[in-house]
């Protein structure tokens, strides 16, 4: 359901400024939101300032420097440092992206780090994915057949392979989902923009036997139909993907098949 | 490692720190119309049924209806109109999974925004 404020655990309250480094002089200031599960205290969001004479260009390069020069106990998921992993995914400057391929030259001003909207928080940027990653499996990711095992590999024509580009790079870093108002209010159980994109990559793959298990799965008022459009998804998406397209063409899909 | 706090994890912030877009403005103004025009739509049945009563009643509503705020109520309730009916316009060339490029749903956002004042003035001028 809708709740427009924070239950009162998750409020915000102020927190600690770390001093800055001596001798820099090309200062950038970070806000980044903290939590501890060991303190009992409510979020926080602290302030740090880095210098940028010896940053490296990316987000992620001064959350690693913060780490390891100013406060060890910044805590984060950062693995590839090239947008392939999906670890780093955090709200960087009010959208979704990831921290290791977004530039702090894209920002102006101070720079002000949260973790995914909308989910339950286990330490510092680092959200519980549990639940996305249940939605995800919830839609069967993987190639369903009804046929004879061929003897060597499931082919595919040029044009159908073409169909799943634009589908196939997801990354699974939850920007879009946790980016979706509809995601925010109905998470429960609509399935969400990343784990709707992968239910169409299935669907519309040309060696699947299972398009229409999978349309009936998908047919519901929560699961599907909680998109509005909003396309909060498609604007965030770090590897440029537009899960906003993926979800209209199953709607189409549902509405074509009845007609 | 055992979860020892499972339960009393925070959320994390959303509405109030996610950078407001055209899209998002533009779909939860078509919510807002719509629901503002249902109030619109119950102070004109309120107006007609005040007709239909008494000459006197219908001079109370009327003068409601007619006043500064009864008007720019109106006039509100014009451009929500169009808006309304522009983005579901939209919505229907959406359906068809068209439209859903980013580019051409910024292109099709400021249509809604700028299209819907456009015809708020024409409509006013002709009225």
């Amino acid at each position: 359901m809708v709740q427009l404020t924070l239950p009162k655990n998750s409020r915000i309250r102020r927190g600690k400024t770390w001093p800055k480094p001596e001798g820099a002089t090309k200062l950038r200031k970070f806000s980044i939101y903290r939590w501890s599960p060991d303190d009992g205290e409510n979020p926080s969001v602290d302030t740090y300032f880095v210098d940028m004479d010896s940053c490296g260009p990316m987000i992620l390069d001064a959350l690693i420097k913060i780490k390891n020069e100013i406060d060890p106990t910044l805590t984060f998921r950062r693995s590839c440092r090239e947008g392939i992993c999906g670890s780093c995914a955090m709200n960087i400057d009010g959208i979704n992206t990831l921290a290791c391929i977004y530039g702090m030259d894209e920002i102006k001003g101070d720079v002000k780090i949260y973790p995914l909207p909308h989910m339950p928080v286990v330490k510092d940027l680092i959200p519980d994915l549990t639940h996305f990653y249940a939605q995800h499996a919830s839609i069967m990711p993987w190639l369903e057949t009804k046929t004879n095992r061929p003897a060597k590999e499931w082919k595919q024509s040029i044009e159908d392979r073409k169909k799943l580009d634009g589908l196939y790079e997801c990354v699974m870093c939850a920007s879009c989902s946790t980016s979706c108002p509809s995601y925010w209010w109905n998470g429960d159980r609509y399935l969400g923009p990343a784990a709707l994109l992968h239910a169409y990559r299935w669907v519309i793959d040309s060696r699947d036997e299972a398009t229409g298990e999978r349309l009936d799965e998908l047919e519901d008022p929560f699961k599907l139909y909680r998109c509005h459009t909003i396309m909060n998804c498609a604007k965030t998406c770090p590897k440029g993907l537009n899960p906003a397209k993926a979800i209209a063409e199953i709607k189409k899909m549902m509405v074509e098949r009845t007609v | 490692m055992a979860d020892v706090n499972r339960g009393n994890r925070p959320l994390s912030p959303h509405l109030s720190i996610y950078r407001p877009q055209l899209t998002s403005i533009t779909s939860i103004l078509t919510r807002v119309t719509g629901n503002a025009l249902l109030v619109g739509a119950l102070l004109v049945v309120w107006w007609l049924l005040a007709a239909a009563t008494s000459a006197e009643y219908f001079a109370l509503a009327n003068w409601v209806m007619t006043s500064l705020l009864g008007k720019l109520i109106m006039l509100g309730s014009i451009w929500a109109l169009w808006y309304h009916t522009l983005a579901g316009v939209r919505h229907l060339i959406w359906d068809n999974a068209m439209g859903l490029d980013l580019p051409a749903a910024y292109r099709l956002g400021w249509a809604v925004v700028i299209g819907s004042f456009v015809l708020t003035a024409l409509t006013v001028i002709v009225l």
